[in-house]
C-alpha cells in the first residue's frame, strides 16, 4: 500500500520554518499515504517536532505548502486542522490535569459532538442522549488501552507512563484520519514501550488510522514503521523502508556524527 | 440506609452519569429543596430572611457566575460587581419605565450583561492571568463611570433609582418570604443549568482551556468561541444576580453597592468555596455573607460579657476586623486548600462513601 500508490492523505511541500536566525526546517517535503505508519526520526533538534507542528497548524511555513486529502490547508489555525481529522499527542505530555481520564477522552470527542449551551444546560433529552452515545465510544477506547481502572482519576495525579497512555487515548477518541504522535514512548521502560507499540499497531490495523510517528528508539521504529523519513539540521537526508534506512550511509553518519545519538 | 456507593451497582452509563449517583444524595437533595422552599420561609424571622437568606441566594448566583469563568474556564475577572451593576440598572429601567414583567426583566438584564461582559472579555484572547485581571479591572471602572454619568441610566441624584412595588401577574411580591421564594426559584433553576453545562460538552471545553490551552486548540476547540461564551454566560449570571439584588434585597439600584470591593468579595467567595465547583459557590457565598454577622456577634458578646473592646483596641481596628479576617482566609485557602470548602465537603463524603470498606 505505501510508497506512491494512490493519492496521499497528507502532502507537505518544500516547507521552511525559521525561529529568528535559526533555520528549523529547510525545504522538507513528504507524503503520507492512507493506512501507513510513517516515522520521522533524526537527532535532537533536527526539526521533527517543528514538522509535526507545521502539519497540525501550530506553525505556518514560509515558504511551503501543506495539503490534506488533496486540499491546501497551509495557513489553517489548529482548531480547523483538527476538524479535518488530524489529531496529535505532544512530546511533553499536555493533558488536562484537573480533569479525569474519562473527561480528557470526552474532550477528544468535542468535534464529533453537537450539544450547544442549551442542550448541555437542559441536559435531559438530547443532551443526555448525546453524552451517552459518545461515552460509549470513549469507553471502547478505554478498554482498548486497558485504562479502565483509572477512568475517574484526575489525569494530573497519574504516573507519567499512564499520562502518555491517556493522551494517546484522547487523540484516538477523536477517531482521526491521521494521528500524529510525538515520541509516544519517551521515558518508558521496555514493557510500557511494548504496550504502546502494540496499541499503535492495533490502532493502525483495527481502526484503520494512518499514523505519523516521531520516535528515538530505533528498534521500535524499525519494527513498526512502513516508511521512515530522516531529518538532520532541518533537512531531509533520507526516506524509505526501514531496511533501506538502516543501511543508508548518510543516516549512519548523522547518527554517529558530531551531535551524538540518543 | 447507609450513605455509600458500595453495593450500588451502576449498570448503564446513564446511571453512572446521573447528577446524584448515590441514592442518599438524591434523598438529601429533596430534603434540602423542601427545607429551602417551604420550611425556611415559614420559620425564619424577617431579619433572617432579609439579612441572611436573600443575600446568600443572590451572592451564590454571582459567585456561581464568576466560578464558571474563573474556576471552569480559567479566566480571571475583577469586574463582576460592575457586571452586576449593569444587570441591576437594566432590571430597574426595564421594570420601572417599560413595564416589563419582572422575570422577563431579570432575564433580559442577564442578556444585556452577557453582551457587555463579552465585550470586556475580548482582551482574554490576547492576554492571560495578571494582565487580564487588570483589563477586567478597567471594565469595573468604566461601567461605574458610565452608570454615574449617563443620566438616562442612573436617573436621579446619587445614581439611585428605587424600584417600584414588585408584582407579577397579580402576585404582589411584598413580604420577605415571598421575595425569598421568588429569588430561590431563579437561583435553583440557574444552578441546575450551570451544573449541567459544566459536566457536559461545553464545560469540558472550558476546563480544557483552563488546564492546557494549546492542547485544547489542537483538539479543535476554538479558543475565541469558548472564551467569549464563558464571559457571556458568566456575565449573564452576574447580571441576573444584580437584578435580583436590587429587586429583592436593596429595593433600589445604587452604584455604591457595586464597587470594586464587591468584585473582590465575589472572588473571595469563589476561592473560599472552591474553584471549579457549583456547590462551592454556594458554600463560599454562605461563608462570606455569614462572616460579618458572626464577627459582630462575637464582638458584641465579648464587649458585654468579657471586656469592653473599645478600651483595648481603637475603633478603627475593630471596624476593620472583617476585612482582615477576609484577607487572611483568602490567603489561607489559596495556600492550603485551593479547592476550598467544597473539597473539604467531598473529603468527608468520600470517606463515608466507601465506609466501612475503605479500600
Ligand atoms: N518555538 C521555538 N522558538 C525558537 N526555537 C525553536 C522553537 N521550537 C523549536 N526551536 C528550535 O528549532 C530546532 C528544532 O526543534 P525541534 O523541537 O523541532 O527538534 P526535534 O527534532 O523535535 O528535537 P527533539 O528530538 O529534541 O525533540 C531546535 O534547534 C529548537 O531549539
Ligand atoms: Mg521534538
Amino acid at each position: 500500500m505505501p510508497d506512491g500508490v494512490g493519492r496521499p492523505l497528507l502532502k507537505v511541500n518544500n516547507v521552511y520554518v525559521s525561529f529568528g536566525a535559526l533555520q528549523a526546517l529547510l525545504g522538507v517535503s513528504l507524503e503520507i499515504y492512507p493506512g501507513e505508519i510513517f516515522a520521522i526520526i533524526g537527532p535532537n533538534g533536527a526539526g521533527k517536532t517543528t514538522l509535526i507542528n507545521v502539519i497540525s497548524g501550530v506553525y505556518h511555513p514560509s515558504p511551503g505548502e501543506v495539503f490534506f486529502e488533496g486540499k491546501e490547508r497551509t495557513f489553517m489555525p489548529p482548531h480547523h486542522v483538527a476538524a479535518l481529522g488530524i489529531a496529535r499527542t505532544f512530546q511533553n505530555v499536555a493533558l488536562f490535569k484537573g480533569m479525569t481520564t474519562l473527561d480528557n477522552l470526552m474532550v477528544g470527542r468535542h468535534l464529533q459532538m453537537r450539544s450547544g449551551l442549551f442542550a448541555s444546560g437542559v441536559y435531559w433529552g438530547w443532551g443526555q442522549k448525546e453524552e451517552i452515545a459518545h461515552r460509549k465510544v470513549v469507553e471502547d477506547v478505554i478498554d482498548f488501552l486497558e485504562i479502565e481502572a483509572i477512568r475517574k482519576a484526575p489525569a494530573g495525579m497519574l504516573p507519567y507512563g499512564l499520562q502518555k497512555r491517556v493522551e494517546l487515548g484522547r487523540a484516538l477518541a477523536a477517531e482521526p484520519k491521521l494521528l500524529l504522535l510525538d515520541e509516544p514512548m519517551a521515558g518508558m521502560n521496555l514493557e510500557e514501550k511494548e504496550d504502546i507499540a502494540r496499541f499503535i499497531l492495533d490502532a493502525n490495523e483495527e481502526r484503520g488510522t494512518t499514523i505519523c510517528l516521531i520516535e528515538h528508539d530505533m528498534g521500535v521504529v524499525m519494527d513498526i514503521s512502513d516508511r521512515i523519513l530522516v531529518l538532520d539540521y532541518g533537512r531531509k537526508i533520507a526516506e524509505g523502508a526501514p531496511e533501506e534506512i538502516r543501511s543508508n550511509p548518510e543516516v549512519i553518519k548523522a547518527y554517529l556524527g558530531a551531535h551524538g545519538k540518543k | 440506609m447507609f450513605y455509600r456507593e458500595t453495593g450500588v451497582l451502576k449498570t448503564t452509563y446513564a446511571k453512572d452519569m446521573e447528577l446524584f449517583p448515590i441514592p442518599l444524595d438524591k434523598a438529601g437533595f429533596v430534603v434540602v429543596m423542601v427545607l429551602a422552599f417551604f420550611v425556611i420561609p415559614l420559620v425564619s424571622s424577617h431579619y433572617m430572611l432579609v439579612s441572611i437568606f436573600i443575600p446568600f441566594l443572590v451572592f451564590s448566583l454571582a459567585a456561581l457566575g464568576l466560578n464558571i469563568l474563573t474556576g471552569y474556564a480559567g479566566q480571571l475577572s475583577l469586574g463582576h460587581a460592575g457586571f452586576m451593576a449593569v444587570g441591576a440598572y437594566a432590571t430597574v429601567v426595564m421594570y420601572n419605565r417599560y413595564d416589563v414583567p419582572i422575570p422577563v426583566a431579570l432575564l433580559g438584564s442577564g442578556l444585556i450583561t452577557a453582551a457587555v461582559g463579552s465585550v470586556f472579555g475580548l482582551p482574554s484572547l490576547r492576554i492571560k492571568g495578571f494582565y487580564l485581571a487588570v483589563s477586567t479591572l478597567a471594565a469595573q471602572l468604566i461601567i461605574e463611570w458610565v452608570i454615574t454619568h449617563v443620566k438616562w441610566i442612573s436617573g436621579g441624584v446619587y445614581s439611585t433609582i428605587d424600584i417600584r412595588a414588585l408584582e407579577f401577574m397579580g402576585w404582589q411580591i411584598d413580604t420577605a418570604a415571598e421575595k425569598y421564594q421568588f429569588a430561590l426559584i431563579f437561583v435553583v433553576i440557574m444552578a441546575f443549568f450551570a451544573k449541567n453545562v459544566v459536566r457536559s460538552r461545553i464545560g469540558r471545553a472550558w476546563m480544557s482551556i483552563r488546564d492546557m490551552d494549546v492542547a485544547s486548540e489542537i483538539i479543535g476547540i476554538s479558543q475565541f468561541k469558548y472564551k467569549m461564551l464563558a464571559f457571556a454566560v458568566s456575565s449573564f449570571y452576574a447580571g441576573v444576580a444584580g437584578g435580583l439584588l436590587v429587586a429583592f434585597y436593596y429595593g433600589s439600584a445604587n452604584i455604591e453597592e457595586f464597587h470594586l470591593l464587591v468584585s473582590f468579595q465575589i472572588l473571595g467567595m469563589v476561592i473560599i468555596g472552591g474553584m471549579g465547583s457549583v456547590l462551592g459557590s454556594f458554600l463560599g457565598a454562605g461563608f462570606i455573607v455569614l462572616l460579618p454577622i458572626f464577627i459582630n456577634l462575637t464582638i458584641s458578646f465579648v464587649n458585654h460579657r468579657i471586656v469592653d473592646l473599645s478600651k483595648v483596641f481603637t475603633l478603627d481596628l475593630i471596624a476593620n476586623v472583617e476585612n482582615m479576617i477576609f484577607g487572611a482566609l483568602i490567603i489561607f485557602f489559596l495556600a492550603v486548600e485551593p479547592f476550598g470548602l467544597a473539597r473539604l465537603w467531598n473529603t468527608i463524603k468520600d470517606y463515608l462513601r466507601l465506609w466501612p470498606f475503605p479500600y
